[in-house]
């Protein structure tokens, strides 16, 4: 799950993270007694989208000379003049596709001299099972393309979980981000919030880009993109509280709340399958015999048929979808609960596209069963290159 | 033979008095004798747990006290995400050899906890968020659907559950049958690796070819590519098929499995199936032909 930059820098200032004063607003009418409550003079206005590359997005609606997403203003005047054009409008970024995304939500903060622009995020190892911090000298740029062209200008530190933040990950963080003085000092204290931080909310990524160091000599938390693990949110109420549903497409939210893995994709013939490998392999082999996967969905291993007639609703309520394919090889499922479920569903909410399902797996016999006994239109495949061959057959008549 | 589990293998059950662990229990029991020897429960220990065919095991109230009793040398971990975590450390600490954690959906902070535990003792972990393993005609631990199983000589090691079955069943439709099948589990930090699995079945005399089976996301498939070009260095080489699975996943977006993420420009399909394939495994391109490209393999 996702937050927004403004949620980010709260919660990391929760824990004694140096980041400016800022205020969120929602409309325009707000921004003046927003930036009156700033220090001042310089002011800066954010977009606050699910994306990254807001700096040099463009605003759909705005000509190709208007600004980007996140704008200087040197007087409360000029704050509002750009709450008042940015909000609302679409913004397009390198990350967020062609269709953007609307502003809602704007950011406005106090202004920093900045001196030397750093980059630092806390992300999971896995080839070590450890959280890492990632530094470089290159802040604020595209991390991936630093790490392309230039990998020695990246230092990984993984931390022992054991120990913690030991004075000899700070020395090799703070040589390899060349501090001195007393950014050295603010960044040893630093280092060791952001990764209990990182730890005790169960984050996915937490990334500074730029972490800066002022021109009085002192470092400042200027950007932040927080991502938290799915898995954990069961014991994190505070932080279920910041979802921004309207970030989100309606069908995956339709989805979590059925638990469900599903991912919105671009083509017409829908999927819903066990196992994420599974469920993968057949967008893969859709795609090899010429057609496009409309989503992912993986069903998990022990969802009853409510969840599976909730998964096939979801599926069949998308305008794209000419086509569903059904490919259940069942472990923990059982092939009965599949059919079952797929039965209860269409018989609620009909069925207006070709069908295919495959099972194998337990209790399969079961399942093919209560197919064939429940008198649907159902074409039945015997295996995934089957199941594929005929769902991209049904579709092109 | 076989690796990791045979029919000498005792297993208990951490969570088999919930419907998941009850239900896969009677299926391991059903399939070939296998030894499931008890049941951890730490309020019903002394308990017995009875089947829906009437099988019966003894509950006791910590895995350390059900090994000693049983002398169990695995155990199977079916507890929901949020106690897994202390579920797989417990039976570390009771010294249990293999440990294998079915369940899905665990913390990874948890994961890290459990990583370094593991890393000071002499357990092996298997999962989490796995299948399980099955040696056929042996023995069953998991969730593996038994009935797709043939005796035979293919190794098979996946990170995907689903995609385990798929090549259990082409390898037995082809008659080829399986020495173990291994699903080392779908999440981003866990117990076993592609590289332990593969250095056992090339040790494995039985198994004489093998079916590696990975998925989008992290540099595992990579890593196992690079040992099995240095093996093969020293002489040590079998037959290999293999499948990558999310070629068409966009990147940035974690599919299904925790671990199945394009992130930061790395772990994409592409780059696996070239590290594979220069390994020398034929990679194939379709899920459904994993049984036909390795009897297209080993005819040469």
């Amino acid at each position: 799950m996702n937050i927004h930059e403004y949620q980010a820098k709260a919660l990391l200032k929760s824990y004694g993270a140096p980041v400016a004063e800022g205020v969120a607003i929602f409309s325009a009418d707000e921004a003046e007694a927003a930036a009156k409550s700033l220090p001042g003079p310089l002011y800066v206005v954010k977009s606050q989208i699910h994306a990254g590359g807001r700096g040099k997005g463009k605003f759909k609606e705005l000509g190709p000379d208007a600004k980007g997403g996140v704008r200087l203003a040197f007087s409360i005047d000029e704050a509002k003049a750009h709450a008042r054009e940015m909000l609302g409008n679409t913004l397009v970024t390198a990350q967020t596709g062609e269709a953007g995304k609307q502003v809602n939500r704007l950011y406005i903060e106090d202004g920093a001299d900045i001196d030397r622009e750093l980059y630092l995020s806390l992300l999971v190892d896995r080839s070590v099972g450890q959280v890492a911090f990632v530094v470089s000298t290159e802040g604020g740029m595209d991390i991936e393309a630093v790490a392309h062209d230039t990998p020695e200008k990246i230092l990984t530190v993984a931390i022992n979980p054991e120990a913690g933040v030991t004075a000899d990950d700070l020395a090799k963080l703070t040589a390899a981000l060349k501090l001195e003085g007393e950014a050295k000092a603010d960044a040893e204290k630093l280092f060791p919030i952001l990764y209990k931080a990182f730890v005790e909310k169960d984050m996915s990524l937490l990334e500074i880009n730029p972490l800066i160091v002022m021109k009085n000599g002192r470092v400042r938390v200027l950007d932040a993109k927080v991502s938290f693990d799915g898995n954990a949110l069961f014991r994190h109420d505070d932080i279920k509280a910041l979802r921004d549903e309207t970030e989100e497409d309606a069908k995956e939210i339709e989805a979590s709340k059925w638990d469900l893995a599903y991912v919105a994709l671009d083509g017409n013939i829908g999927c819903m399958v066990n196992g994420a490998g599974l469920a993968m392999a057949t967008m893969d082999i859709i795609k090899l015999y010429g057609k496009e996967p409309a989503n992912f969905c993986d069903v998990g291993g022990g969802a009853g048929k409510e969840k599976v007639a909730a998964a096939f609703k979801i599926i069949t309520a998308d305008p794209k979808v000419e086509g569903i394919l059904v490919n259940i090889f069942g472990g923990i499922m059982k092939c009965d609960v599949i059919a079952e479920g797929v039965v209860a569903a269409v018989q609620e909410v009909g069925l207006k596209v070709p069908l295919v399902v495959r099972l194998e797996g337990t209790n399969v016999e079961l399942g093919k069963k209560i197919l064939n006994e429940s008198g649907l239109a159902i074409t039945a495949a015997d295996d995934l290159d089957d199941a594929a061959k005929k769902i991209v057959a049904a579709i092109n008549g | 033979m076989s690796i990791l589990v045979n029919k000498n293998t005792k297993v208990l059950v951490q969570g088999l008095t919930g419907k998941t662990g009850t239900f896969h229990t009677e299926q391991a029991l059903a399939y070939y004798g296998t030894q499931m020897v008890g049941g951890i429960h730490p309020k019903k220990g002394g308990e017995t747990w009875t089947g829906s065919k009437g099988e019966s095991l003894p509950i006791f109230a910590s895995v350390a006290e059900g090994k000693e009793k049983t002398g169990a040398d695995a155990s199977v971990i079916y507890v929901p995400p949020a106690g897994a975590a202390d579920a797989i450390i417990e039976a570390i600490e009771a010294e249990i050899p293999f440990i294998t954690c079915i369940t899905e959906g665990i913390p990874v902070a948890d994961m890290v906890r459990v990583k370094a535990r593991l890393d000071r003792s002499n357990s092996r972990l298997l999962g989490p968020n796995c299948p399980g393993i099955l040696t056929p005609e042996e023995c069953k631990i998991g969730i593996m659907p038994g009935s797709i199983f043939r005796k035979g000589s293919v190794g098979i090691v996946s990170r995907s559950g689903t995609l385990t079955y798929e090549a259990v069943f082409q390898t037995s439709n082809e008659g080829l049958g399986q020495t173990t099948a291994v699903g080392i589990g779908g999440d981003p930090v866990k117990g076993t690796e592609f590289i332990d699995v593969l250095e056992m079945f090339l040790a494995d005399d039985a198994t004489t070819s093998i079916i590696m089976i990975g998925e989008i996301g992290g540099s595992a498939e990579e890593d196992a590519a690079q040992f099995l070009i240095d093996e093969a260095k020293k002489g040590r080489k079998k037959p290999m098929a293999g499948f990558i699975a999310g070629r068409t996943a966009p990147k940035g977006r974690t599919m299904g499995h925790a671990g199945a993420v394009v992130s930061g420009g790395k772990g994409d399909a592409e780059s696996k199936i070239a590290a594979m394939e220069a390994a020398g495994i034929r990679v194939s391109p379709s899920p459904a032909r994993l049984g036909k490209t390795l009897v297209e393999v080993l005819k040469g």
